[in-house]
This record gives structure tokens, sequence and C-alpha cells, in this order.
């Protein structure tokens, strides 16, 4: 009997270190899964930035050194891929008319696989290039660890769209995007003004800043302006495949909107279990829906009616818009996304400052930063994403939002 | 009403849980060991669905038939290569840590050739299942497919085991290898029926997860394999109707809890029940006390 409960207790003991192996070894899985990939994506990327940039550099002595970071990898390769692709493309652009302040401009990418970590390891990377201002990392998290370094180097750093509220709070850090509460209360103001609707069901990442950030300011917002916020749902990021209890919730609530501040792979997933299961309210998200279109595989037609919160809308008219659609998609095929349209004006941005303060390659990165923060605040560029976009020193920009819905498979302007 | 569609919503996920459990829980009774790379199987085998359906146009039969046969080489490899030469070490441990290399290996590889992005999976059940109470109670037809399929896999192996001669020899070399070969049974050979059965199993329940949730990404299988072990082990791992008992527990009681409790603390709950249920009933709730002989 006594050899029985030994046997027994080892077995416990034995599966209780399997259970913690087995945990440890999943979340390490993504990290070495994700080191697998970065070789040669980050040697595709790079060659990519490289041709446009080698024949720029040849002009004069001295180049402005500027590093971009993003997914390029992963999940959100959607974002980090435009973030890249659009300051390469503004690089080109700027060189071939004169470059910044009368240098040209080289652009080096790199990817961080929305991961903090290998986010810092990127910055180090392009540290070593000699990069001397850094247009990223693309999503909030990564963001934030990264700015903690630029902050101890005093290197300039304007993010295209880290959202989260954190990602400025350092004052060499500048951003394109809104931040998250301003999208959550953006988003609740657009609602209510266009009256899409009176109750609403959420479905939120509990586990994700940018998700959680947007949701708070949402609710206080939505219920300012008297919409009713029927269900409040949240999810994590290991317990992301079955929303069929988060959406039951919102249809019993009688939510004729069904607000969705994620990222847009577990978009495309709510989309269709809400198609299963026959619930079709209008489905409205910030810029993390931005490429639920390029998801492999997925079916559009589920995405019909989608209205997602965005400064970029690639159908405009104006002349700057169709020149960069154009643009973009001679070099690299398909539309440019919000993404894109951050990251290039954040390079015009970089510009307008740049000459602003008489800016020049051979000042260090240092003195570049000081330099920067004052001319950032008393530029005004007239970008893809808003007109007369202004910087407040706190990072913030002034602009003005706009709605686009998903029709026939491509978005265009909700007005 | 609402209560019922959590329970429907809830053997729609446990039936998948239950189904990938049946395939931990074979292995473990036959060959004593935890495959941990079993989870990844199973992504193995949406990929494999995935590339001819979706992909080379093939029908998803085709697909399936094709993912199940691979699978099954795919098993019947790695326990070869990786688990046979460790399978008379000191350690036990050093076999379980092998399994999990193979999983980082298995993702990675996928990782590789099919790239990190999100993959829309076509539902491979066509039949869009049926509707109760005037529209208000539906459940989807994968659904109903995957608990007819995991009921069906259940009866399937359990006839195997206990009447037919290869069956039995798993059975013998279960309960002690030595003597097994002793009687004439080719220890090896059951030990690679078990994995090639285990791993098929895998594929079948990669057909069914990626189409009840149609997301594919190199770590698609690595949390329901974790979840389906702890289903395996709730029923007591090594029997084969525990881990289907456990799997429909599990999903019932991670459902529920979303709705009734909150859809933040499900999971906590989950493990948490795991917990207490080990606690009062280390085996599991249809685990038999294993009496050392000396």
């Amino acid at each position: 009997m006594k050899k029985t409960s030994r046997v027994i207790s080892a077995v416990m003991v034995s599966a209780m270190a399997v259970s913690m192996l087995a945990g440890c070894g999943n979340s390490g899985a993504s990290g070495a899964a994700s080191g697998a990939a970065t070789s040669t994506d980050a040697a595709a990327a790079s060659s990519a930035a490289g041709s446009a940039d080698t024949a720029a550099a040849a002009a004069s002595g001295k180049t402005f050194k500027i590093g971009a970071i993003g997914p390029l990898t992963g999940g959100a390769a959607a974002y980090g891929n435009a973030v890249c692709n659009a300051a390469v493309l503004a690089a080109k652009e700027i060189n071939a008319n004169g470059g910044m302040n009368g240098y040209q401009v080289e652009v080096k990418t790199e990817d961080d696989e929305l991961d903090n970590q290998k986010s810092v390891n990127a910055y180090n990377t392009l540290k070593d290039w000699g990069m001397q201002m850094l247009v990223g990392p693309t999503t909030s998290a990564c963001s934030i660890a990264v700015s903690e370094y630029t902050k101890d180097d005093n290197m300039f750093q304007i993010t295209p769209s880290g959202s989260a509220v954190d990602c400025v709070k350092y004052d060499n850090v500048f951003r394109v995007c809104f931040s998250d509460p301003a999208q959550g209360t953006a988003s609740a103001d657009y609602i209510a003004d266009h009256k899409l609707a009176t109750k609403i069901g959420i479905i939120y990442d509990s586990s994700d800043v940018y998700s959680s950030g947007i949701t708070q300011n949402f609710v206080t917002e939505a219920q300012a302006k008297g919409l009713t916020v029927v269900s409040q749902e949240a999810f994590t990021a290991d317990n992301k495949t079955d929303f069929s209890v988060q959406l039951q919730k919102a249809k019993d609530g009688g939510a004729d909107l069904v607000f969705l501040p994620i990222y847009y792979t577990e978009a495309s997933l709510i989309l269709q279990q809400a198609n299963t299961m026959g619930y079709k309210p209008t489905f409205f998200g910030c810029d993390g829906l931005d490429g639920i279109l390029s998801v492999d595989n997925f079916d559009t037609s589920l995405a019909e009616g989608v209205m997602l919160l965005t400064p970029f809308a690639a159908d405009a008219d104006d002349d700057l818009t169709k020149n960069f659609v154009a643009a973009y998609n001679k070099d690299y095929g398909g539309t440019p996304n919000q993404f894109a349209a951050d990251s290039y004006d954040a390079m015009y941005a970089i510009k307008a400052a740049v000459e602003k303060a008489n800016i020049t390659p051979d000042m260090s990165v240092s003195d570049i930063c000081e330099a920067m923060k004052t001319a950032m605040t008393q530029i005004t560029v007239d970008g893809l994403t808003s007109k007369g976009m202004t910087w407040q020193a706190s990072g913030e920009p002034n602009k003005q939002p706009k709605a686009v819905v998903i029709k026939n498979g491509a978005y265009v302007s909700a007005e | 009403m609402s209560f019922l569609t959590s329970l429907v919503n809830g053997l729609s996920l446990g039936s998948i849980y239950a189904i990938i459990a049946l395939g931990y829980t074979m292995v473990y009774g036959i060959a004593k060991m935890l495959n941990f790379a079993h989870g990844d199987f199973i992504m193995v085998g949406g990929y494999i669905i995935f590339t001819c359906v979706s992909t080379a146009g093939l029908p998803p039969a085709a697909g399936i038939l094709l993912a199940i046969v691979l699978c099954t080489l795919l098993g019947i490899g790695t326990e070869k290569v990786a688990y046979k030469p460790l399978r008379h070490a000191k350690s036990n441990l050093a076999v379980l840590i092998t399994a999990i290399g193979v999983s980082y290996l298995l993702e990675n590889l996928a990782l590789l050739i099919f790239g990190a992005d999100t993959k829309s999976f076509t539902n491979v059940v066509t039949w869009p299942g049926i509707a109760l109470f005037g529209g208000q109670l539906r459940i989807q037809g994968v659904t109903i497919v995957t608990i007819l399929v995991s009921l069906a896999i259940l009866i399937v192996l359990q006839l195997f085991i206990n009447h037919t001669k290869n069956g039995q020899a798993m059975l013998a070399v279960a309960q002690d290898q030595g003597a097994a070969t002793l009687m004439g049974i080719d220890v090896n050979k059951t030990i690679s029926l078990t994995f090639a059965i285990g791993s098929g199993l895998a594929a079948i329940a990669g057909a069914l997860l990626c189409s009840a949730y149609p997301s594919l990404t190199p770590y698609t299988g690595a949390m329901p394999g974790i979840k389906a072990f702890v289903a395996a082990v709730l029923g007591g791992i090594g029997s084969i109707p525990g881990a289907m008992i456990g799997g429909l527990v599990l999903g019932i009681v991670e459902i529920l809890s979303k709705t009734y409790i909150s859809s933040q603390l499900s999971d906590a709950i989950v493990f948490g029940i795991l917990v207490v249920v080990l606690l009062v009933k280390p085996t599991g709730l249809l685990g038999k006390v294993t009496q050392e002989k000396v």
C-alpha cells in the first residue's frame, strides 16, 4: 500500500512537471519559431529596401539613415510590411525630389515579429547600422518597449501606428496615428453622431493593451452620448478561437452593432462564427481591422458592410492619395492600408521637421533628436491621413478621423 | 434557451477536445509516453488538408484521406527516429523532453513552409446543421459530425483493442513490455501501430478543429493540444472512454463558465477544476489505480 501511494505521488509530480513544461514549451515555441522566419524575411525586406536607396546614397557623401521596424512576418505582417514598404517608398520619392534638407535618405527595415524583445533586437541592429532616426515600431507594445531604449539613447522616434497612450510617454517619441483613447472616443462619437445603433455589444481582447485601452474610453464616451452597451465580453490571447459565447451575449442583449476594437485575425473568426449562428449586426472596428481583406482564403463577402474608423481611405480622390496608391501598387502590388499611409506621413513629417530646424546628417543622434523635438511642434503637414496635421510637444498629433466601410471586397469611404 | 445554446456550444468545443484527447490517451495507455507533439500533428493535418483543398482544389474527402495517411507516416517516423532510441533511457523525462523538441520542430517547419500568416480554413463539413425550436437553437453540422465521429472512434477503438489480435497485443505491451516480448509479441511493431493510430486520429481532429474554428497558423494545435491533455488527465489518462468524457466535461465547463461567470476567467476555472479532480481522485475520473508488481 505504501508503495502504491508513493507511485501515485510520483505520477502526480511528474504530471505537474509535465504540465509546467508544456506551458513553457508553448510560449517558448512561438519565440523560437519566429526566430526561424526572421533570417529569410528580414533578408528579403532589407534587400528590397536596399535596392531603393543604394543609388540615392551614392549621390551625396552624407545621408540621413532612418530605420523602420515592424512585424514583417506573423499575425500582424500586414501592418509591418505596409509600414516598412511605405517608408521605403517615401524615401525613394524624397530622394528623387532632392532629399531632406538637400541630403539623401537611406531607409533600412527590420522585422520584429510582433515580439517586444525582438523589436528591441531590431532596434539594436539598426543602431549598429548607424540609424539616426526611427520610424516605428509598428505596434503599440513593441513601440513602448523600444521607446525605453530610444529615450536612453536620445534617438528621435516617430511611430506611425503605435496607438497606446504610453507609446509617446517620453518626449523624444511622436506618433502619426490617433492614440487608443482618441480612437475609442472617436468611434463612440461617430456611432452616436451617425445614429448607427443605440444598443452596442463589445468583444475585446483583455490581454492586449491596445484593445482594452480603446474599450475603456469607448464605454465612457458611449454612455456620455446616450448609447447603451448591452454586453462587454473579453477574450484572451490563450483563448481566442471560440467566440460563440461572446457573440451569443451580444445577440441576447439585442445589440444592433458589435464593436470590435481588436486585430483582424480574431475579427475574421468572429465574422465567420456570427455568420454560422445567423447573427447579422453591423460590425464596427478601429484601425486593427484594417487588413481583414488580406487573410488568406478568407471569404471576404462575410466582411461586407463592416465599418472601421481609420484616417485613410485608399479610394479618396485627392491627388496625394491617388499618386500614393498608384506608386505603392506599382512597387509592392495591392492597395496600401492605413498603416502604409501613417508611415508615409511619418517620413514627410521627418522631412518637414528636418528642414525646419536645418538638421544635417553629420550631427550626432542626440543633437538631431533635440532639434527634432522642437521642430515637430512647429510644422504643419498635409498628409495622407489628415490635412493640416500638427503635433503637440507630448507627441500626439492633431487630426480628423474618417470612417470606411467594406463594399464589394474593398475599403471605401463611409461618407 | 441561453443555457441550451451554451450547452450545445460546450458540446461542440468538448467533442473536439475529446477527439484530440483520444489520441493522447491511446499513446499514453499503450506506449506509456506522453506525446506532446500530438497537438502539432493536428496542425500538420490541418495544413495538409488546407493545401489539398484550398490550394490544389481537391475534394475535401481526398484531402482528409491524404492527411490521415501522411500524419500516420509522420507518427510512425517520429516514433522510430525520436522516441524509440530513448525508450530504455534511464529517465522517463528524456523521451518527454524529446516530444517537446519534436513539437518545436514541427511548429518551426510549418512556419518555414507556410509562413506565420493566418490561413482561413474551408469547412470540410458542408452540411449547415439543424435549427431547433423555430430557429432559436442552432446546431452546426460540424458539431454534429464531430460528436458522431468521436463516438465512432471511441467504439471502434474499444472493439479493436478488446477483440483483435493486434489490440490484445497492445494490452499486453501496456501491461508489461518484457513479458509481452517473452510471449512472442513484437513490441516495436505494436508501439508503431499505436503511434500510427494516434497520429491518424490527429489528422481527423485537425480536419474537425479547423472546420469548427477556421483559422490555421503553425500554433493552431498547441493550445487545443494542452487542453486535450488536461481532458485526458481529467478523464483518467490511459482510459479511452475517460478521454471522451474528460473532453466533453472540459468543453462544457469552459463555455458555461464563460457564459455565467466571466469570459476572462474561463481558463482559470477549467484548470482549477483539473487541480481539484486530481486532489480528490489522482487517477482521474475513470483511471484505474495500478498496483506496482514486485
